[in-house]
């Protein structure tokens, strides 16, 4: 029997809320399928299955919120179950082997200390074992505090509502904390000429419809995930040591108009031509503002990219987004006074940082990586 | 007498009380043991009852416990109802044999058909500055053995009462009597006698915590409890009582209800009688438990011979008031 959890979505998911189930007992599911509908902070999720089977049983109630890693529904299956998943994929993409409940998230969790009885309790009476402060020996949290609470009327885990944006800054405020806490960052910056970039562009979108045209962003990406094939030291996450990660998924900063950002993952951006960037950037961005994200894109991304634009200031420092190692960050591409062999001349001018952990790297990977970007930059025929 | 119909007796009294009914009762009931004839019983609880019952049931052995132990399951397995005593516990490593492959053994070995219906009584406990061989608690060797029934008598009402109950049972059954307790005085009710020998009992009903002990332990636990209350922690204290079989049901009820235990002992720490409560209170009753089961046990060192030293290696009521402020975080 596959048990399905409740997904982690992020560093700072620590529980959600199953809004709705697309599936019942009885249906035949296979890897992809959205089977639930999980409102988080980041607003409601569709939950994909990563096994094939049929629905056995589905434990959690609509609207339940439980814990990240909980078991929501067990899915019978005639093949070996979860360890084999490999073998069920299809053969093309069998390098994506990460599901999504191996998320490490739950730190905050079992960083609390709570007695068997007061969890009972809390869990009965729909308490959230976070918002309550340990009493008992080692600070643990006991029955009397967890009655205290009760009565103290911390509110229930679901009339606690609050609104999507707040609770988006609190994602954000709680995810950037704990980076800027625990990650010692380095910061490595770099100019890149811009001008063949962009002739090249607009040469190539002359022989493409408007609706196909690129902007200089995907090269960008496309740069990223070529030079993170050469120095795949800052795609992974730092997680008792550095985990490389094999997938190449870059996740992507988008601003909300409300305020905060969602970052929505390109999955395997170093297979993705150019024009599949593209395509996948037109579809994501619109779903990320709509709040309409699969998990696996809220989940799987091992590097992020922070790219503020046009018109915007010309150098930005990324804090990292834990569990990942690395963020790049592109300021806006402006004109700028251009130095080169003994030739002073004006160029559009692209800076590029990259804060990187310093646990998992050092300087000289994180410059090996940015003089690799600014080499494809100045090829982009070879992107 | 006073006029609520108690007997204030030593823990010696009732346990010669005890004897003394057990024969009058029944003549195949006889008391065998080293010096427990003329000399009266190396603690003097037989003192007399040569005089009263005779040679033929006041008997004189040879020191040889493996010989006299194994003496008394013949009889035993012939339809007698011996009391073997052995002086203490330390010399019953010498009858190990006898009482784990014969007595434990021979219902099993027979198909059933022959019961070892033998009590063998063991003075035991610390505190007398016996030294290291002379001090110690083997409780917890004898309660590790499918065939015996295991009883401790912590309390004079069990001094007095459990050798009758034992003497009932058809198959083996060991008694620990504790020999510090034996000029100490308590309340009996004037017509105390047998008492129960399955079930665990609460002895001072509480809400914050459950105490369990046994033996040597009891009479310290309920002291604690005592001074606890002075200070507003109202201590449940529960005496085993019975070794083996273990009364689940009457622990799980009492830290279903405190939601805390404390397990005390005198025996070493390791492999004794609170290893095994505790892990049936985490395999059995883990949802209810609002601290870690704890325990105060003897300190892993052969027994010192120094007052000081021996009062050091055991857990004394001072040590059950820290631990139990400490698992209630009472300041």
């Amino acid at each position: 029997m596959i048990e399905f959890q409740m997904p982690s979505l992020g560093a700072d998911m620590e529980a959600g809320t199953l809004a709705e189930w697309l599936v019942k007992p009885g249906d035949l599911v296979k890897r992809g399928d959205v089977i639930a509908v999980v409102d988080t902070q980041k607003g409601l999720i569709d939950i994909e299955v990563f096994d094939e089977g049929i629905i056995h049983e589905l434990l959690i109630k609509e609207k339940e919120k439980v814990p990240v890693g909980t078991v929501m529904a067990l899915i019978a299956s005639d093949k070996e179950p979860v360890v084999k998943q490999e073998e069920k994929m299809p053969a093309k993409i069998t390098e994506e082997k990460k599901p999504v409940e191996k998320l490490p998230v739950t730190e905050m969790r079992h960083g609390i200390k709570v007695s068997p009885l007061a969890k009972r309790i809390a869990v009965e009476k729909g308490i959230d074992l976070n918002l309550i402060k340990g009493t008992g020996e080692g600070d643990a949290i006991t029955k009397e505090d967890v009655e205290r609470a009760i009565v103290e009327n911390i509110a229930p885990k679901e009339e606690r509502k609050i609104d999507s944006t707040e609770s988006i800054r609190m994602a954000v405020a709680a995810a950037m904390s704990k980076s800027n806490r625990e990650i010692p960052h380095y910061y490595l910056e770099t100019k890149v000429d811009m001008s063949k970039a962009l002739v090249w562009l607009s040469e190539a979108n002359k022989q493409r419809s408007v609706k196909q045209r690129l902007l200089p962003v995907v090269l960008l990406l496309k740069a990223v995930a070529k030079a993170l094939t050469e120095v795949p030291e800052l795609n992974g996450y730092w997680e008792n040591g550095l985990q490389q990660k094999d997938d190449i998924n870059i996740g992507f900063v988008v601003s909300l108009r409300s305020g905060g950002v969602m970052i929505p993952a390109i999955h395997h951006a170093d297979k993705k031509s150019i024009d599949e960037l593209m395509a996948s950037l037109n579809d994501i961005i619109p779903r990320t503002r709509a709040m309409k994200l699969r998990s696996s894109e809220l989940s799987e991304s091992t590097i992020t990219v922070t790219n503020l634009g046009e018109g915007n200031v010309e150098t930005v420092y990324g804090i990292i987004y834990p569990p990942q190692v690395a963020i790049i960050g592109f300021g806006s591409i402006v004109e700028q006074p251009w130095a080169e062999t003994g030739m002073l001349d004006v160029r559009p001018v692209l800076n590029i940082t990259l804060s990187a952990d310093h646990r998992a790297t050092d300087g000289a990977t994180g410059s090996r990586f940015l003089m690799t970007v600014k080499n494809y930059l100045d090829k982009p025929a070879e992107l | 007498m006073d006029n609520n119909g108690t007997l204030k007796i030593t823990y010696r009294e009732a346990i010669k009380q005890a004897i003394r009914e057990a024969m009058k009762k029944d003549e195949k009931v006889f008391l065998m043991g080293e010096d427990v004839g003329r000399y009266g019983g190396a603690f003097a609880v037989s003192k007399g009852l040569l005089q009263e019952f005779g040679p033929e049931r006041i008997m004189d052995v040879p020191l040889s416990e493996s010989g006299f132990v194994g003496a008394g399951i013949g009889a035993a397995l012939n339809g007698m109802r011996p009391i073997v005593e052995v002086m203490t516990v330390n010399f019953s490593l010498l009858a190990m044999d006898q009482i784990v492959n014969n007595a434990a053994t021979l219902l099993h070995m027979s198909g059933g058909q022959l019961n070892v219906p033998v009590v063998i009584r063991m003075g035991c406990g610390i505190g007398r500055q016996l030294a290291a061989q002379h001090s110690h608690s083997w409780e917890p060797l004898y309660a590790h053995i499918p065939g015996l029934k295991v009883l401790s008598a912590g309390t004079h009402e069990d001094a007095r009462g459990m050798l009758l109950t034992a003497l009932q049972d058809p198959d083996p059954v060991i008694i620990f009597e504790y020999t510090f307790l034996l000029n100490k005085e308590a309340e009996l009710p004037a017509n105390a006698g047998a008492v129960d020998i399955t079930k665990a009992k609460v002895l001072r009903k509480g809400k914050d915590i459950s105490i369990i002990t046994y033996g040597a332990g009891v009479y310290k636990a309920l002291d604690a409890a005592a001074d606890l209350n002075s200070i507003g922690i109202d201590a449940e204290v529960i005496d085993l009582r019975v070794l083996r079989p273990l009364d689940e049901t009457t622990i799980f009820n009492s830290v279903k209800k405190t939601h805390r235990a404390l397990l005390v002992e005198e025996a070493w720490s390791s492999v004794n009688v609170s290893s095994e409560a505790s892990a049936r209170i985490m395999e059995n009753i883990f949802y209810e438990l609002d601290a870690p089961v704890q325990r105060l046990g003897g300190v892993e060192v052969p027994i010192p011979y120094p007052k000081h030293l021996e009062n050091a290696s055991i857990p004394q009521p001072a040590d059950i008031i820290t631990k139990v402020k400490k698992m209630l975080q009472h300041d």
